[in-house]
């Protein structure tokens, strides 16, 4: 799909969350000059297409009590990263699922998995099982625990 | 104003699941995914949860002041809106806060968090084009001439769709 300048003020519009009004659509339309309706419209037509992965509520795991935060790294062989891939992104507490390139000799890891739970050791219990489950255990890999949150929040797509 | 949010979002740090009500509960449940497409969705949520759109939007406000809810709106694919990647930084400790007070000057950054590890400063940049996200790079690398990994985006098998109470 081939985004519109309007598209892209659209995105620009709503990255930051609706407005809590009983018309949010129709307040976004104002700004743009639009049509409630359009606007509307625009949004489902990003979402099937798949521009917007879902459009709902955003919550913050940490003050939901979820406070560790794991960034999980795995070293896996390109021929297998794609299968581990599939097989890590199938577990609930598995947010976040991608590849990308080593960057040797500093980093080693071309798997990135982030894993939330309410402690430290829960987290550790649960990477235990989801490396045994998926038969990756023998490959190498870190945890990368989140200390403080310098920022947090949608991305913002704005031309600058 | 952002003095209140910060003593509000200290106050509050330790809320758990169980402190959320039960509407609250039943709402983040069911409102992650997919968002009512209708011109008075906060009145469609209140049909479905029994209760009326007045109080739907104080819940909604009480979240957001207690820092639960991020907000209500999009999460986007990675690299179909614009582009994104993920950059590490390792960094002295004594100059952490500092250096990544540098990187949050960016509008382009939206997460930004210490990790624990040698590479100890994590964040992601988002722009509407590649060559905006090259400067950002190698305006941080000149800048500071700290060891940087710079890891676009290659597959995404699982992107995160909400996220379950009950994890």
């Amino acid at each position: 799909m081939v985004l519109t300048e309007i598209d892209h003020k659209l995105i620009t519009a709503i990255q930051d969350g609706l407005p809590l009004t009983p018309r949010p659509y129709a307040k976004i339309a104002e700004q743009l000059l639009l049509s409630e309706q359009a606007v509307i419209e625009r949004i489902k037509q990003l979402r099937t297409n798949n521009v917007i992965k879902r459009f709902g509520a955003v919550v913050r795991h940490h003050e939901l009590g979820y406070t560790a935060n794991a960034m999980v790294v795995w070293d896996i062989p390109d021929d297998q990263a794609d299968a581990a891939g599939k097989k890590l992104g199938e577990f609930d507490c598995v947010t976040l699922c991608y590849r990308r390139p080593r960057q040797l000799p500093l980093w080693p890891y071309n798997l990135f998995t982030m894993i939330h739970g309410k402690s430290h050791d829960s987290v550790i219990d649960a990477l235990e099982k989801i490396a045994v489950e998926t038969g990756l255990a023998a490959f190498s890999k870190e945890v990368l625990f989140s200390g403080r949150r310098f920022r947090q929040r949608g991305a913002h797509y704005g031309r600058s | 104003m952002n003095m209140l949010n910060s003593t509000i979002q200290k106050e509050t740090r330790e809320v758990s699941v169980s402190k959320l009500t039960e509407l609250e509960r039943r709402f983040l449940n069911a409102y992650q995914h997919e968002f009512p497409m209708s011109p008075t969705p906060y009145a469609d949520i209140a049909d479905e949860l029994g209760m009326t759109e007045a109080n739907v939007l104080e819940m909604l406000d009480s979240l957001s002041r207690r820092n639960i809810l991020s907000r209500i709106g999009p999460v986007f694919t990675p690299n179909r809106a614009g582009c994104s990647t993920l950059v590490a930084m390792a960094v002295p400790a004594e100059q952490l806060e500092a250096v990544a007070t540098l990187v949050n000057s960016y509008d382009e950054v939206n997460h930004n968090y210490e990790r624990l590890n040698d590479f100890n400063l994590w964040f992601v940049l988002t722009a509407s084009d590649h060559e905006r996200i090259e400067t950002i790079v190698s305006e941080l690398r000149n800048k500071t001439g700290f060891q940087l990994l710079n890891l676009p985006l290659e597959q995404a098998y699982h992107i995160d769709l909400g996220f379950p109470l009950w994890c």
